[in-house]
């Protein structure tokens, strides 16, 4: 039974998160490197090219790599500092098993023992119950060889249809809305697109703390005279010096992306020729936004009609342009129909698939785009395939050696895995770079579903809040610790290399996962000596679907910074711009540039529909969630890294001084977040800068201090993605600091 | 190896996003490891994200020298004001004081005063400064003037500055807005808050400017 051991503060004595600073060879002035290694950072989906420094087999340093094109040497405050995970006082060293016994709850037991404890559990769980009882959570920080494994690993050596990822929590409803629209998930653009756009729109994009880089980006188009538009409920830090500010109300972004359709149509301010020769599907679409009145627009997304009207004459008659959206409209129950929101506008000017015409979703995780390519989400084999579709099957099943009805069919999305515990459909679980009792919504849920598993065990290199439940954790590696690839924001794989070995019993995640087939008895298939041939298979098993991987090799990416999907052979250079005119796809053809057999992109029609829990009476606030520029995702790294938890100790709840001021808060005071799932208590910080109606609460702590105690695990009806965006809260003072402050550092 | 002339060091406040690149990649400079030279602040958050960094200007004449008496602080021949030397530091905070910009820093555990010396063992080397290679948002930026140019056709560099009766000449270039005409102001009249009581960036975008809780869709 997956309960936890011990007291979580006698876990946390052991196993942190503790606060890692340069000390020693880091601190050293004089030390010379022994080798400086360009790789790439570990932390979001843009990838950025840093060079570690590694000095007696451990990483000192980090030293700009001015070269690689994307960034030049530019880095957030977690690039920076993220070499600092290395070389840690909570490293897991061993493996570990439950032990309520001990006084931190765990023992350490040999690597080949717990090897063999995990597969004489998962052996026993599919015996008794059936194979789709042991169900497989897996992580899009992974190199794109190991997402390949692990999807390889959950269908072809447990025959289980239970595999689904964290990228379910990130960007689902854009790869969805992108399908539906273009035939293909990827960004339309390289970056080097918003540089030529008259007009950036950025909707629900927190740029400058989530995607710093992309900050210059963006202002250097403006420095050449674009317009910027941002579309968010609060004044983030791109937002200050933008030229026009929308402060949508959380949860109503179709309403105005079609109240612009509205305006765009009703002055002309869109291609016809485009929309004739390159769509279908506009007329149903402008019926539908005929109603969406730039009054109504008003109402239902709390905006001045003057702004929706500015937005909607810049963008409309624009030249070029570049629309981006990350998480604020997609984390959302209607996340998809936003997507395609954003996509009906942009489809209507005309402008995309030429240079300063760009449409692109932001990715979040390290390896967002490449982690939802090969195979480790529930509905899909490599090569962005099909898992529903026989020829899809066929085509992955020939690759692995075994006939396609060997291969089990859909699984279900990773909320919907708990729930299956719940029913007790699923009995044990193994997880992979993935801290859910952190990151999902209504977590007390997930805590008790993990209390429920008859055997869990975990994969990862710190003891995050999730294993402190495991029966059994495994050792794991860290970014630097192995080689791969991984595909960034822009659609471009590139080089992940190795700078040091694993300490100890920690070893590379793809050989614990290859040692667990070996010990369950299923080798085959399960026998790589390196990245690269798990890498050689992945573009075999690519070959000819979407995502077509087959033309890239290790080599190829070293000599060009990067190669752009789709490649289809070794001659081809990759293709950093989609939907060009003329351009050429295995689905239209030749007979148009987007990946339908017509060629042509679908308008889809996207009807508005308020949050599943909206405010009332009760709970008459929206609580909306997010990011801190110095933290990443569920903070199991950067919660360990002293200079970032300095930046940012502890979560506060954001609010505007018209509703501290009908609440009696200022400013640092302690209050208390509700929903109907449950309560959260931190300090307050009044700023002009959020809508009144609105609080926000950055998700990155644990236990006392998560924000995803209040969020709903209302999910999107297509893509799956939970409702962060928006929940129905209330919030009261507190009397004074909760207990928790006086016993856990900050960042615990 | 001097820094060479061409190449100069310009702070745009107007880009600053308040990430701490620039501070916690000081820190990671070789000559002061685990001490940050830059000071990264809100101008007033309740009002807007807006931060400044402030790094060393590298006066002309640098204030922080003049008033050493130790005769500790040097400024090089190519114009970069240095770190206290060590065995001449007295620590009396004379220089902290007196700097119109606010930039050394005592460190007491050294006994030193430490500021920022421009990553001179990169830039003397070719390389860019540590915070201006990693800025996100380019609010830092080392480059040529040509570059600088070229790259913010609506801004301008400033390199004087006036404090009270003293003017001073910086080698690090204040990027302001192009068309802008500056301003000399009393800095005891700074001192009194510039908050616009009524001004509110998030109210004056709003359908309803008094967004009561508990609205729903009209």
């Amino acid at each position: 039974m997956a309960q936890i051991p011990t007291q979580p503060v006698d876990i946390i004595e052991r196993f942190g998160p503790h606060r890692s600073v340069a000390t020693h060879l880091r601190l050293d002035t004089g030390v010379v490197p022994d080798r400086a290694v360009k790789t790439h950072c570990c932390f979001c989906g843009q990838q950025c090219g840093i060079q570690l420094l590694v000095k007696e087999e451990q990483v000192v340093a980090v030293e700009p790599w001015m070269e690689f094109p994307f960034n030049q040497g530019k880095l957030c405050p977690k690039g920076v500092k993220r070499y600092l995970q290395g070389a840690h006082p909570d490293r897991l060293l061993h493996a570990y098993e439950r032990d309520p016994s001990s006084p931190d709850g765990f023992r350490a037991l040999g690597y080949e023992s717990a090897i063999a404890r995990v597969a004489s559990e998962i052996g026993r769980i599919q015996r008794q119950h059936g194979n789709d009882a042991f169900a497989v959570l897996s992580g899009a920080s992974l190199t794109t060889e190991k997402t390949y494994l692990m999807g390889k690993f959950a269908r072809m050596c447990l025959h289980t249809a239970n595999i689904d990822y964290n990228g379910r929590l990130c960007m689902v409803s854009a790869a969805a809305g992108n399908k539906k629209a273009f035939g293909i998930d990827r960004a339309a653009n390289p970056w080097s697109d918003i540089l030529k756009a008259d007009v950036v729109w950025i909707s629900g994009a927190n740029v400058a703390e989530c995607a710093p880089i992309t900050t210059d980006y963006v202002w250097q188009a403006r420095e050449h005279g674009a317009k910027v538009i941002v579309v968010d409920p609060r004044l983030t830090p791109i937002a200050r010096t933008c030229d026009l500010f929308l402060p949508v109300k959380p949860g109503r972004d179709i309403a105005l992306f079609n109240g612009i359709l509205h305006l765009m149509i009703e002055n002309s301010w869109i291609d016809r020729e485009f929309i004739a020769h390159h769509t279908v599907g506009f007329e149903a679409v402008a019926a539908h936004v005929a109603p969406w009145t730039t009054r109504r627009t008003a109402e239902v997304t709390g905006i001045a009609e003057r702004a929706i009207r500015q937005a909607a004459e810049w963008w409309g008659t624009a030249k070029t342009s570049f629309l981006m959206h990350a998480r604020g409209i997609e984390h959302s129950s209607h996340g998809v129909q936003n997507v395609l929101g954003a996509i009906n506008i942009v489809l209507a000017s005309g402008r995309i698939g030429r240079e300063g015409c760009g449409y692109a979703t932001i990715t979040g995780q390290g390896n967002g785009q490449g982690g939802r390519e090969h195979g480790q989400k529930c509905d899909q084999l490599p090569g962005a395939r099909d898992i529903a579709n026989p020829e899809h099957r066929a085509h992955v099943a020939k690759v692995w050696g075994i006939a396609p009805e060997e291969l089990p069919g859909p699984g279900v999305d990773c909320y919907e895995i708990f729930r299956r515990v719940e029913r007790g459909e699923v009995k044990g679980l193994l997880s992979i770079s993935f801290n859910p009792i952190v990151s999902l919504p209504d977590n007390d849920f997930i805590r008790r579903m993990l209390e429920k598993l008859e055997f869990f065990v975990v994969i990862d290199f710190f003891l995050t809040e999730t294993a402190r439940h495991a029966d059994v954790v495994l050792p794991g590696s860290l970014h630097e610790e192995d080689e791969g690839t991984v595909t960034t924001t822009e659609g471009r794989v590139i080089r992940i290399r190795k700078a040091i070995e694993s300490p100890r019993d920690a070893r590379a995640d793809w050989r614990i996962v290859q040692d667990i087939a070996k010990a369950l008895g299923r080798e085959r298939g399960f026998t790589f000596a390196s990245p690269r041939e798990i890498f050689d298979e992945l573009r075999a098993a690519s070959k000819g679907g979407i995502a077509d991987y087959s033309g890239i090799t290790y080599e190829k990416i070293e000599k060009t910074f990067g190669v752009f999907w789709p490649c289809p052979d070794q001659d081809h250079p990759g293709t950093p711009r989609l939907f060009e005119a003329g351009s050429w796809n295995p689905i239209a053809k030749g007979t148009g540039p987007f990946y339908f057999p017509d060629g042509k992109a679908r308008f889809v029609v996207a009807p508005y529909t308020p949050p599943t829990e909206d405010v009332d009476a009760e709970y008459p606030l929206m609580l909306t969630t997010g990011r801190v520029v110095s933290h990443f995702l569920s903070g199991t790294q950067t919660r360990r890294i002293g200079p970032l938890i300095d930046h940012c100790p502890a979560p506060k709840i954001e609010l505007h001084p018209q509703l501290a001021t009908r609440l009696e808060l200022a400013d640092g005071d302690w209050a208390t977040a509700e929903t109907r799932r449950g309560t959260c208590t931190l300090q307050v910080q009044v700023v002009r800068t959020i809508r009144p109606d609105t609080i926000f609460i950055p998700y990155h702590w644990g236990g006392a201090k998560s924000a995803n105690q209040l969020t709903i695990s209302a999910q999107d009806p297509i893509s799956k993605i939970p409702e962060y965006k928006a929940c129905a809260a209330r919030l009261r003072k507190a009397q004074g600091p909760p207990a928790y402050v006086a016993v856990l550092e900050p960042q615990q | 190896m001097p820094v060479p002339h061409h190449m100069q060091f310009f702070v745009d406040p107007n880009r600053c996003i308040g990430c701490q690149a620039c501070v916690q990649a000081c820190t990671e400079c070789d000559s002061h490891r685990g001490h940050s030279m830059i000071q990264l602040d809100y101008i007033d958050r309740a009002l807007s994200p807006q931060t400044v960094p402030v790094v060393c200007m590298h006066c002309d004449t640098p204030t922080c020298a003049e008033v050493c008496p130790a005769d500790a602080i040097k400024r090089t021949a190519d114009g970069v004001v240095q770190t206290a030397r060590k065995p001449r530091c007295i620590a009396c905070n004379n220089c902290v004081l007196a700097c119109p910009f606010g930039v050394p820093k005592m460190n007491t555990d050294m006994s030193l005063m430490m500021k920022c010396d421009m990553c001179y063992d990169r830039t003397s080397v070719g390389k860019k400064p540590m915070c201006a290679s990693v800025c996100p948002s380019q609010a830092l930026f080392y480059g040529t003037p040509e570059e600088i140019e070229k790259l913010r056709p609506r801004s301008r560099p400033v390199d004087t500055f006036r404090f009270g009766h003293q003017t001073i000449t910086t080698k690090v270039k204040m990027m302001v807005p192009r068309e802008s005409v500056l301003q000399d102001f009393d800095v005891l009249g700074a001192l009194v808050p510039a908050r616009d009581a009524a001004f509110d960036p998030m109210l004056a975008m709003l359908d309803v400017p008094d967004c009561a809780p508990g609205g729903t869709d009209a």
